[in-house]
């Protein structure tokens, strides 16, 4: 049977290698890296809160007099391939081992239940420290300060409500999926297939986000072309996910995030060492540097405030430069809090451990880690703004995404050139263990609600032997893995940013109130469950759909148009026989097409009617109330008397030891 | 495979599963309010009290950056107290519980 999956594989990476050729021949393909705007960047730093807009990015003046120093971000690439073979040999050696063992149901979805907490808490860590939290946030620090690292936050307090509220409970609850804990004391096919479309539904939204970060990334840091790209982390992660299963996935993880925790450790005490060890000096350095100071000046002079010196400089320490919104960082907030223990990849991590205290551990063991890098993040943020300075940083990529590398080669570069080029591959590899960790965990996640719930439960009547639970699970892994691919291809172009907040969204208003409702409340039914998920799903995806994230021709245009204004008035004001710079005229040229851009959003909206780019804030409380009213309305017996079952299970753990054997 | 049936009315009932229930549950939504409220001060308190958030304390640094720091150490906190008293606690009424019921 693997035979047919490798010849399959195969016949994947083929097909699809054939696919890009087409695509790069047609006259059409435009060079795979777009000139790195605010928008091609935006996908990397996954930063649904407050994205700079399109008109308000272009309306970005660059810089008045031109830098001293061009600086650019240039990989060595026989070190760098070098370091990304070690990876692919390292991780493809687990999935050979991993492949041995992986025989039954239990050990494709669930590792056989044989992780230990030490290992999951890791795993977990490394399932969520997207490419976007290793470069976005302190890249969002080095450019925005405060802000950044205030943003950075909730992405920890999120695990508080996966510690104390689900974790223990869904070990001792479920097998492998959201389904198995939903369909517990309800009528389990039509619970199961609502939870296997949510599921299908979030793991897309965050498999496509990451897809296309991925591509654009390593098109920026390698120089792969983005189809390439594309493919060859796709076909990686399906060989993974297809052989290797929950363990290899497992193990691809605790690699990336023992990798991730070592490069940003040594930096930041390179960049402290610099600093002599000593915060508050390092702090005062950024106050007092020049560069960080005018960079400041520019960004509230857009708010109509004048700040100089040392007063700039403090308020890059101060909130408010980059979350404008309070209300939408609120909305953000919640959906992070709560849609971090709703997203089925991570749920599913509780699986692969054999007891609640490991699922415990597991969760305790991931908090310090992740908490660990996100104060490191602090430190990568600040050193990369005052050792490269903000306008240094934006000169490669304006969203701030390289800070952290092009931090990583300079502090290398200055003990030894070559030190410096190694440390930039090491990272670069660090960023591609990344995307293949995270990418491979969603696909597991999907695969698993495709053919756990719906083939064997909803389809075969749970009447499927181990071989074809098996062979079930890796050909729907072998599909997801494809369609993530395709889509990944399809979206080069389009602004994917908003599908991680999408994603979040969906989780924390959608799955988080049926999950609790169906551990916690007595009266909790089928019906709740339908209707919660039906409502939290539809909420926050149409909420979406009328917000800010979408495209309005007619707000780019009157954006366009200002741009056009204030450029020409400031090419009036040149002496005779100056033309603009270089970047100017680009971003004339650019705004004098957008604005003749006409026309209505995908939804036929001239412009947003929700306003807020997170929709969590109505979106979670319309869920929670749909659940609930709905649980209401249709009571059912049966499910109230099952409560003391699902209860006494999820607090003693009775009846589940032995379901982790067959 | 043969799952074992319980009478999990009978177990639902029982004193000591009643006992960890309560304390269970009191403990589990107690700090997770907790958390969730101090979690919410951030951004609230940057966007609608900033001139706190600007008082100096160690030399340039500011509230707001000790606040948000005390996020991590305060999460850290509580998991660290949880993991305590579900150890201690919890994990032993549990196994009290499942001595005498002899399963």
């Amino acid at each position: 049977m693997k035979k047919i999956f490798i010849a399959a594989t195969l016949a994947l990476s083929v097909a699809a290698a054939a696919f890009a050729e087409e695509q790069k021949a047609a006259p059409a393909a435009a060079p795979a890296v777009s000139a790195p705007a605010a928008q091609g960047a935006a996908p990397a730093v996954a930063a649904p809160a407050a994205q700079l807009n399109q008109a308000q990015a272009v309306a970005t003046p660059a810089p008045a007099k031109p830098a001293p120093v061009k600086r650019e971000l240039k990989t060595n690439r026989t070190i760098t391939i070098g370091m990304f073979m070690v990876i692919i040999a390292i991780t493809m050696g687990v999935v050979v081992w991993a492949a041995k063992q992986t025989k039954t149901a239990s050990d494709f979805y669930a590792a056989g239940g044989g992780i230990t907490g030490t290992q999951n808490g890791w795993a977990i860590a490394g399932d969520y420290m997207s490419a976007a939290s290793f470069l976005g946030i302190s890249g969002l620090i080095s450019l925005y300060g405060y802000d950044g690292f205030m943003y950075s936050v909730g992405w920890l307090v999120a695990y508080i409500t996966v510690l104390l509220i689900v974790a223990e409970p869904c070990r001792n609850a479920g097998k492998y999926t959201l389904g198995d804990i939903l369909s517990f004391r309800t009528s389990p096919k039509p619970v199961r297939a609502f939870a296997a479309i949510s599921t299908v539904a979030v793991s897309t939204f965050y498999l496509t986000a990451q897809m296309v970060g991925a591509g654009k990334l390593m098109a920026l840091l390698v120089g792969i072309p983005y189809k390439m790209s594309i493919i060859g982390v796709g076909v990686l992660m399906v060989g993974y996910v297809v052989f290797g299963g929950m363990v290899a996935t497992t193990w691809v993880q605790i690699i990336k995030a023992g990798l991730l925790m070592s490069g940003a450790f040594l930096l930041s005490f390179l960049v402290m060492l610099k600093a002599g060890f000593n915060p508050i000096g390092f702090f005062s350095t950024i106050v007092s540097s020049p560069d960080i100071q005018d960079h400041v000046s520019k960004l509230v002079l857009k708010d109509g405030v004048i700040l100089a010196g040392a007063d700039a400089g403090q308020r890059f320490l101060e909130p408010g430069l980059y979350l404008k919104n309070p209300l939408d960082q609120i909305s953000l907030g919640m959906a992070l809090v709560l849609g971090t223990a709703g997203m089925p990849h991570i749920l599913m991590r509780f699986f692969t451990v054999p007891t609640a205290q490991a699922a415990r551990k597991s969760v305790i063991i991931a908090m310090f880690i992740i908490g660990g890098f996100y104060i490191l993040t602090t430190l990568l943020g600040f050193g990369a703004a005052i050792h490269l300075t903000p306008q240094g940083i934006t000169q490669v990529d304006p969203g701030g995404n390289m800070a952290t590398l092009m931090l990583a080669q300079q502090m290398g570069a200055d003990i030894a050139p070559v030190i410096g080029d190694l440390f930039l591959a090491f990272l670069c590899a660090v960023a591609f263990a990344t995307i293949l960790a995270v990418v491979s965990g969603l696909v597991l996640a999907a695969s698993a609600a495709i053919a756990h719930d719906i083939y064997v439960n909803v389809i075969k009547d749970g009447h499927a032997d181990q071989h074809e639970q098996v062979f079930a699970a890796r050909a729907t892994s072998f599909v997801v893995g494809a369609c993530g691919i395709m889509i990944g291809l399809a979206a080069e172009k389009q602004n994917v940013a908003h599908l991680v907040a999408l994603a979040f969204a969906v989780a924390a208003s959608g799955n988080l109130p049926v999950v609790i409702l169906s551990l916690f409340w007595r009266k909790f039914n089928t019906a709740g469950v339908i209707s919660g998920l039906l409502v939290g799903t539809i909420a926050s995806i149409g909420l979406v759909m009328v917000s800010p994230n979408m495209t309005y021709p007619k707000v780019v245009a009157a954006g366009a148009k200002k741009v056009v204004a204030a450029m020409e008035k400031k090419q009036a004001a040149l002496p005779a026989g100056e033309t603009l710079s270089e970047n100017d005229a680009k971003a004339l040229a650019k705004a004098k097409v957008d604005a003749q851009k006409d026309g209505t959003s995908m939804m036929g909206l001239d412009k947003p009617l929700f306003t807020l780019k997170n929709p969590g804030i109505v979106s979670i409380p319309l869920g929670f109330m749909a659940a609930i009213l709905g649980a209401l309305a249709f009571p059912n017996r049966r499910s109230e008397e099952m409560f003391d079952e699902v209860y006494v299970r999820q607090n003693t753990g009775l009846g589940m030891a032995k379901a982790v054997e067959h | 495979m043969a799952e074992r049936q319980y009478d999990w009315k009978a177990i639902a009932k029982n004193p000591k599963f009643v006992e960890l229930h309560h304390k269970k549950t009191a403990f589990l939504f107690g700090w997770w309010i907790f958390s969730c409220v101090y979690y919410f001060l951030l951004p609230i308190g940057a966007a609608y009290t900033p001139g706190i958030f600007k008082v100096k304390m160690i030399g340039v640094v500011n509230f707001g950056y000790v606040f948000a720091l005390s996020q991590f150490f305060v999460s850290w906190g509580i998991a660290l107290y949880y993991s305590h008293v579900a150890n201690k606690d919890f994990d032993r009424l549990t196994r009290e519980l499942i001595d005498e019921l002899h399963l």
